[in-house]
């Protein structure tokens, strides 16, 4: 009872001042986070310049839960390129290598071929239905960098997102009970 | 100011901006080493050569592959991803790059190896142009690390030929 009551008194004394100055200052956070996200898109030429490896098909190199750093630039795709691909229709980006390519003499466009380290059979499955080859447009960068086990955090908030909403229900508990 | 919370919070904060400095210098040193490896491609037997229903070239071939890759292994390798790639030019196309053999090193022990195997993945042209034409093998490996930057290289072993009459 008298946490309780010692709970409802620390909210009642909020002054809106202070409420204000804290919402700004979380406000700067968020704003903070997204100026240096979207600098990494600029620096990186990639519409997402991290990304977390979701499956295990590029395995013992990468497991579940790493976290790639991507580049992408004009120079020409090769063999042997680790690329992030979005087959046209499917959300979520494949991970995988460059095994075959093909380039026109006229145009530069280029025919790709990709396969899992960890895969049998090469991606014509994943690709859209009729599709052989993936083309440049498809491509949304290379792996340059890895760091491990990093990206669990990310796998845990979208397979569970009951833990998303805990998070952000305690810290958002904590802005408003913290005393400065 | 000294509750618990902040000293976590400090203390979380400090420890994630040390591993992720510890990271960044663990791949810098990488940097350092200066690798030397070498290769050698033999084309043993072309198994087959055809012309696919479709118009596209195919061959089978069998390959000695023997390599030292020994020194491109630091305390920072996981693996070697390598791989063999034949790479020729057609009329359509500037370049064709196709993989005919891939393997994981996870050790400097077997970086040093020789193998004698047939092409892992098929070997078909863009169109019929394979006859009599020279193309290069070419050894790739991608050294992948247990964490920060991955460096990518190749050897090119140049004079290979495809027959030229289909068997």
């Amino acid at each position: 009872m008298g946490l309780i009551g010692d709970t409802v008194d620390s909210i009642k004394s909020i002054q809106t001042r202070q409420l204000l100055s804290q919402a700004v200052s979380l406000g700067m956070i968020v704003t903070s986070a997204l100026i240096i996200w979207k600098a990494l898109m600029c620096v990186t030429g990639s519409e997402s310049p991290v990304v977390v490896v979701l499956s295990g098909s590029m395995e013992p190199g990468f497991k579940r839960g790493d976290i790639l750093f991507l580049h992408m630039s004009n120079a020409p795709i090769r063999a042997g390129e680790i690329v992030v691909f979005n087959v046209d229709g499917r959300e979520i980006p494949i991970v995988h290598r460059v095994i075959k390519v093909h380039e026109r003499q006229d145009t530069g466009e280029v025919d790709v071929l990709t396969k899992g380290d960890n895969n049998n059979g090469d991606d014509r499955l994943l690709y859209a239905q009729g599709q052989q080859w993936l083309h440049r447009h498809h491509i949304m960068g290379r792996a340059v960098g890895f760091l491990p086990y990093v990206g669990w955090v990310t796998i845990i908030m979208t397979e569970k997102p009951i833990i998303k909403y805990i998070l952000i229900g305690a810290l958002g508990l904590l802005v408003i009970t913290s005393k400065d | 100011m000294h509750s618990f919370g902040y000293r976590l919070n400090g203390l979380l904060t400090f420890s994630l901006t040390i591993l992720a400095i510890m990271c960044a210098i663990t791949s810098l040193s990488d940097n350092l080493n200066t690798p030397s490896p070498s290769a050698e491609i033999q084309i043993m037997n072309i198994n087959w050569f055809q012309k696919q229903p479709q118009g596209n070239d195919e061959v089978s071939l069998t390959m000695n592959i023997s390599a030292d890759l020994q020194s491109l292994f630091t305390w920072n390798t996981k693996q070697l991803f390598i791989f063999v790639a034949a790479e020729y030019e057609t009329p359509k196309n500037s370049l064709n790059q196709v993989s005919l053999w891939d393997a994981i090193i996870p050790a400097k022990e077997h970086a040093k190896f020789w193998i004698h195997t047939s092409n892992k993945y098929r070997f078909v042209d863009q169109g019929n142009n394979l006859r009599g034409k020279e193309f290069n093998l070419t050894l790739h490996w991608h050294v992948m690390p247990k964490t920060g930057k991955m460096f990518a290289d190749k050897i090119v072993l140049t004079g290979y030929s495809f027959p030229e009459e289909y068997r």
